[in-house]
């Protein structure tokens, strides 16, 4: 119990220190926010106006004193750009990029996960073989270019699926919310799977390899020996001790699916947090910034928390060690 | 030059040479590995045709061949990748791309690989404070989100010089390095030869570098295998947001940025760029393979 309160304690402090970081890093950046790009001239005393309205004039330590202490109350701040609490804007865009990678993650699993076994299960033949140097292919294309390909192919040329958003704007208020899940699946299916094959090609070479690396060890051996059945084998000695790695695993593909959604929903216009936060950058939105940093950093760091804490329940021979360790 | 330059300088013929040794020792266990062969000489093919592009590309770079004629015009024997949207030829600026991608992915490697494994072994050496305050920073540095810290680290600069983007991206890279070479000090630190040479009088740093870095070598070549096609991606993920170089100039991810807008007239502008980070990164991948196996004396196949 112990361990667990301090690994909490220490994920609390990475999350603070990433806020922290982005909070100046952001208001160090050339240009200032209020200041639209192009060539619209915005009278000076407007933007002074502005600034003291929202507070960005004052110097950066101050700005960080006032927004902690908002922060104390659960305000993240007004945005500059949006006209609107960042929490609200937050609120709506966390729940599709949840739905994004979530879709994205469980296709990576499933098909990686599936793939991997019977990769292993075949060593060194044929499927195998081909499978593995597709899966090491796929696992080398850059997840915005497969998502180009994959609107070029499924959407321009055979109109299978939706080009861009969430949900068709005409059809979906209009229609009841059965259909309106129908047509946001609809939508999902090419963001998803551009999302989730790359991340499934990784997944099934990690999950090979993690596979075989058991497969050489006495206790497999000693199954056999006493006889076992082979499937019994594969399946309880096997498979269950490669899946430990595999949660390690899953704790690590959360970033990998933050950095992949920011280019994945920039070109399926699906309205995420990935959009938000890059907008945010480029327009110096700096309450925007912050919040978005403290929510990615969030969500990697309790999947780290989530992925030891599945270990530990899974491997037995953790359960004592993990006092010791951190 | 100045001192940065000396110490990358330094750090690439160092890495070369552990390389080369490496493979030296073992390079016919390297290139047992079934796709190894054909991944080294994609990479020395490219290399080679980046390094001469001004003599192998049919046009330079930046020539609008034809605007009212040749726009979008699909592959042909003259055009071998087609032309964009200005009639650009794609073929001879995906030549060009190669130099700056190529240069960004191994430039930003070694600085990653430099800083990581400086890191990682100060870590793993002497251990107790100095081990925790380093990896309390790279629990950070890991949990930074990445894309958002590099974006916003390059909005530092009105006009992105090259070299920034290539510090930029090797900076925020080198975390994972780093714990990898910590772990593997902290095993080889307990050694009898390390013992040895510190009751010879050997100081930390002659320790560190003379003794147990070499030792380390193999997981640290690897990674650095791995690091080229992950900064390579990275880079073309930033071109694709719209920060990179400015416009003639080609890279992969620029180009598939700009070929996007044409992608239902023109894909092969988008295609073979990304098709040729694909190929790039899969090789990569395939010689990080066989290093493996060639580097890992506990094994003898899989």
């Amino acid at each position: 119990m112990a361990w667990l309160v301090r690994r909490i304690a220490a994920s609390i402090a990475i999350v603070f220190a990433v806020v922290t970081i982005t909070f100046f890093l952001i208001r160090l950046a050339h240009g200032k926010p209020f200041i639209p790009g192009g060539d619209q001239a915005v009278d000076p005393a407007v933007i002074a106006v502005l600034e003291e309205q929202y507070g960005a004039d004052k110097p950066s330590h101050i700005q960080y004193i006032a927004f902690l202490r908002q922060l104390t109350r659960g305000n993240l701040g007004q945005s500059f750009a949006l006209q609107r609490p960042v929490a609200d804007a937050l609120a709506e865009a966390i729940p599709n990029t949840l739905i994004l990678t979530g879709a994205a993650l469980l296709l990576d699993f499933l098909l990686g996960l599936g793939l991997g076994v019977y990769q292993a299960l075949r060593v060194n033949r044929l499927p195998d073989v081909v499978l593995g140097n597709t899966t090491l292919f796929i696992y080398s294309f850059p997840t915005f270019w497969l998502g180009l390909i994959l609107l070029l192919v499924f959407g321009e040329w055979l109109h299978w699926f939706p080009i861009g958003g969430k949900t068709d704007p005409v059809l979906c208020p209009a229609v009841d919310s059965f259909r309106c899940t129908l047509d946001l699946m609809h939508h999902l299916v090419l963001p998803a799977l551009t999302l989730g094959v790359v991340g499934a090609a990784g997944t099934a070479r990690f999950q090979r390899a993690a596979m075989l690396e058991v497969a050489r060890q006495d206790f497999i051996r000693t199954a056999r020996a006493k006889g076992a059945p082979e499937r019994r084998v594969v399946l309880r000695h096997q498979l269950r001790n490669a899946l430990l790695t595999f949660i390690t695993r899953f704790g690590l593909a959360f970033p990998f699916l933050l950095t992949g959604a920011v280019l994945t929903e920039t070109i399926f216009a699906w309205p995420g947090m990935g959009r938000i936060a890059t907008e945010a950058i480029l327009r110096r939105d700096y309450p925007v910034v912050t919040a978005v940093a403290l929510v990615a950093s969030a969500m990697v760091v309790a999947g780290n928390l989530v992925a030891d804490l599945l270990l530990a329940a899974a491997d037995p021979r953790l359960r004592s060690a993990s006092a010791d360790v951190t | 030059m100045t001192l940065p330059e000396w110490m990358a300088l330094a750090a690439a013929l160092l890495i070369t040479r552990w390389i080369m040794a490496a493979l030296r020792r073992r390079y016919g266990r390297f290139f047992r590995h079934p796709t190894a062969g054909w991944a080294t000489a994609l990479l020395v093919f490219l290399s080679v045709l980046a390094v001469a592009a001004p003599l192998v590309a049919p046009f330079p770079y930046w020539l609008q061949i034809d605007i009212v004629r040749l726009k979008n015009h699909p592959p042909s024997w003259t055009y071998l990748l087609g032309t964009d949207l200005y009639s650009r030829d794609v073929w001879s600026r995906l030549i060009y791309g190669a130099r700056i991608s190529l240069a960004i992915g191994a430039l930003g490697m070694l600085v990653a690989l430099t800083v990581g494994t400086v890191v990682g072994a100060v870590a793993g050496y002497y251990r107790r404070w100095v081990d925790a305050v380093l990896m309390r920073g790279v629990d950070i540095g890991l949990a930074l989100p990445r894309i958002f810290i590099l974006l916003m680290a390059i909005a530092l600069w009105e006009r992105l010089p090259i070299g920034v983007l290539v510090l930029v991206i090797g900076l925020t890279s080198w975390f994972g390095t780093s714990r990898l070479v910590r772990a593997e000090v902290l095993s080889l630190r307990e050694r009898d030869f390390v013992s040895a040479a510190r009751a010879v009088g050997a100081g930390p740093a002659r320790v560190i570098f003379a003794h147990v870095l070499p030792n380390a070598a193999a997981p640290i070549i690897v990674s650095a295998a791995l690091g080229v096609g992950n900064v390579l991606l990275l880079e073309a993920g930033l071109s694709f947001l719209g920060i990179g170089l400015p416009p003639p100039q080609p890279s992969w991810g620029n180009m598939i940025a700009d070929g996007q807008h044409t992608l239902l007239h023109a894909p092969w502008t988008t295609l073979f760029p990304g098709l040729a980070i694909a190929l790039v990164v899969m090789a990569l991948n395939s010689v990080a393979d066989a290093l493996r196996d060639a580097l890992d004396p506990r094994e003898e196949s899989t």
